[in-house]
């Protein structure tokens, strides 16, 4: 289980949405850091057999945490959340482009 | 072009840092660019931004990234935060993207101080959502506050034991370590330790953190062998034999763990000269005692020419600095000496551990020869097999590799199946790993947007017709 352990302002959390589902955040996390936290481990399937991947590094190497953001594939872990934005998983055969 | 900047460094982490504010003090232009948000580098990763429960669980080593951060603050030194490098050429010019948009600079010298990143750890089902590196779940704390709870712990080193520690002063507790050192490693070492004792506090630091894994009754299996991780969609188990019995414990979250090892993306996307080190089992860029690479405009500080640490890598990128300065004859040749003499000396001390280190904590064969189901390439899923299948159809190198199938051609470029690929075609040819060579890496270093390169073309046009 991934858990929060920061005790600043509960208040202060912004929300964002993943595959449609709506997800809170505190600022600063990564989206890899925020959907962690929500129990989503698995972020996209591979494109050789559809194998189940999530954040493996956390630290922008291995490219296992892509993600659609406005119709572009980024790495979950290098991109913070903000308010309002949406966050789609990434079709399983275009993720190279 | 003229250059923008007197010094370009690549990575704000210890090495970057000390090196821009030894370099500004000596009154160069510097640029630091570096792709996450804030300075800090791996081992100061958010410093400036931590709050008082991160600091508590971090650690006072965690906090004195601070001076560093602080250090950037300065009139001469300007900190590109976010902005990842994918190209850099021998002219000095460096490419990057900020938030999706491509700029380029010139330097007058190029230090590179792009760290190191941990090394792959492949072993069965390490491909599955739950399964992160022991450097994620620090990560996750230093720049999250969160923490994984119930986590089960596999392979070894100094990094191993810090992470594990830290989860334990969050109040989440590892369910074990799986550790893959044996006595034989213990017995080799053994010869290093009095050079080690010379940094005994070092020493008594890691003394202390497996005690404090002891009190806190975390259990540790050593001489760990066979570990499979199991499960469907996620890990569900970790398997493994150890003290002669079989072992398995249920777990969501095993984090991975085996040393770091230099990383090399840009300097052999340069073509620079690298040789494969038997003691770290990794390649490191050539380099002089100055921290001069094979080519006169770059210099290379930190993890990214040898794992050191971070206080080896802050020395370095102050030797580093005084390297260019002299390059560009900010100072003179002779000031130079003098100043790297007294650097050289804390850093040779610095260093005395590592052999100790190295020896105790070695990767084990079954890390770098996986058995052939074992995937090597997580982008493409090539296993082991596949790789060994290509050397007996004639395949000498790893480059060849990528016309027998598609290992390290996925998006992470060979980052994480790179030193696997050269170690099995070494063991299978029989070459040295040296003359097996490594992936040939091409600009650019990170997947980049065909908007970015069109966008940088037209800037470079606009340029050529002023
Ligand atoms: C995940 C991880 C966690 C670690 N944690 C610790 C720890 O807690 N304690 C400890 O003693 N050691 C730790 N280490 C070991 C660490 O390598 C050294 O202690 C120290 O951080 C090395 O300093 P450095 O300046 O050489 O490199 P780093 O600190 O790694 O800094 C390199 C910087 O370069 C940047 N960079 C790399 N490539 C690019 C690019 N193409 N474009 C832009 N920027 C780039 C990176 O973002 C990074 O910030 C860790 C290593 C890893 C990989
Ligand atoms: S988790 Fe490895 S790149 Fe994001």
């Amino acid at each position: 289980m991934f858990e929060s352990f920061d005790k600043s302002d509960p208040g202060r959390t912004l929300s964002f949405t993943y595959a449609g589902k709506s997800i809170s955040a505190k600022p600063g996390m990564s989206v890899a850091a925020a959907l962690l936290t929500h129990g989503v481990t698995a972020f996209r399937g591979t494109p050789v057999s559809g194998a189940a991947r999530g954040p493996f590094c956390m630290m922008g190497a291995c490219y296992d945490c892509l993600v659609l953001i406005d119709g572009v594939t980024v790495q979950a872990c290098l991109t913070p959340v903000h308010e309002g934005l949406v966050v789609e998983r990434v079709p399983i055969t275009s993720e190279d482009a | 072009m003229h250059p923008d900047f007197d010094i370009i460094i690549i990575g704000a982490g210890p090495a970057g840092m000390s090196a821009a504010i030894e370099a500004a003090k000596h009154g160069a232009s510097v640029c630091i660019l570096d792709e996450q948000a804030s300075g800090g580098g791996q081992i100061y990763r958010n410093v400036s931004n931590s709050k008082q429960d991160q600091v508590d669980i971090l650690g006072k080593d965690y906090l004195a990234g601070r001076q560093y951060v602080d250090g950037l603050r300065h009139d001469r030194i300007l900190h590109r935060a976010g902005v990842t490098v994918w190209k850099v050429d021998k002219a000095g010019t460096v490419v990057f993207s900020d938030a999706g948009r491509a700029e380029q600079i010139r330097g007058r010298h190029i230090i590179l101080a792009s760290g190191a990143m941990e090394r792959a750890v492949p072993l069965p089902g390490w491909t599955l959502p739950g399964v992160l590196t022991a450097g994620a779940a620090q990560i996750l704390m230093k720049s999250g506050s969160i923490v994984t709870r119930d986590a089960v712990l596999v392979g070894s080193g100094p990094l191993l034991y810090l992470v594990a520690t830290q989860l334990l002063a969050a109040g989440a507790a590892p369910k074990a370590l799986v550790e893959t050192q044996t006595r034989r490693d213990l017995i080799a070492a053994l010869p290093h330790l009095a050079k080690a004792l010379r940094d005994w506090k070092q020493l008594f630091k890691g003394v202390r953190m497996i005690a404090a894994l002891k009190w806190a009754g975390v259990p540790r299996f050593k001489a760990a062998s066979d570990i499979a991780i199991e499960g469907e969609e996620n890990a569900e188990a970790v398997r493994f034999r150890a003290g002669g019995k079989d072992h398995c414990i249920d777990t969501n979250i095993v984090l991975l763990h085996q040393g770091v090892v230099p990383n090399t993306q840009i300097s052999r996307s340069l073509g620079l000269e690298h040789h494969y080190d038997h003691t770290q089992r990794c390649f490191h860029p050539v380099i002089d005692e100055f921290g001069q690479a094979s080519h006169p405009m770059f210099s290379i500080a930190g993890d990214g020419a040898g794992i050191g640490g971070a206080k080896v890598a802050a020395l370095s990128g102050r030797i580093c600095a005084l390297n260019a300065l002299a390059r560009i004859k900010k100072i003179s040749g002779g000031e130079r000496d003098k100043r790297v003499r007294r650097l050289e000396t804390s850093k040779r001390t610095e260093l005395s551990i590592r052999p100790f280190l190295d020896t105790l904590y070695p990767p084990p064969q079954s890390v770098l020869l996986p058995q052939d189901e074992t995937i090597i390439c997580r982008c493409e899923e090539v296993t082991a097999g596949d790789i060994r299948r290509y050397a007996k159809l004639g395949c000498k190198g790893p480059n060849q590799t990528k016309s027998f199938g598609r290992s390290g051609m996925g998006p992470c470029q060979g980052r994480f199946c790179g030193l696997t690929v050269t170690e099995i075609l070494a063991a299978e040819t029989g070459e040295t790993q040296d003359a097996v060579g490594s992936y040939r890496i091409r600009a650019p270093l990170k997947p980049v947007t065909l908007a970015e390169l069109a966008a940088l073309a037209e800037t470079n046009e606009k340029e050529a017709a002023e």
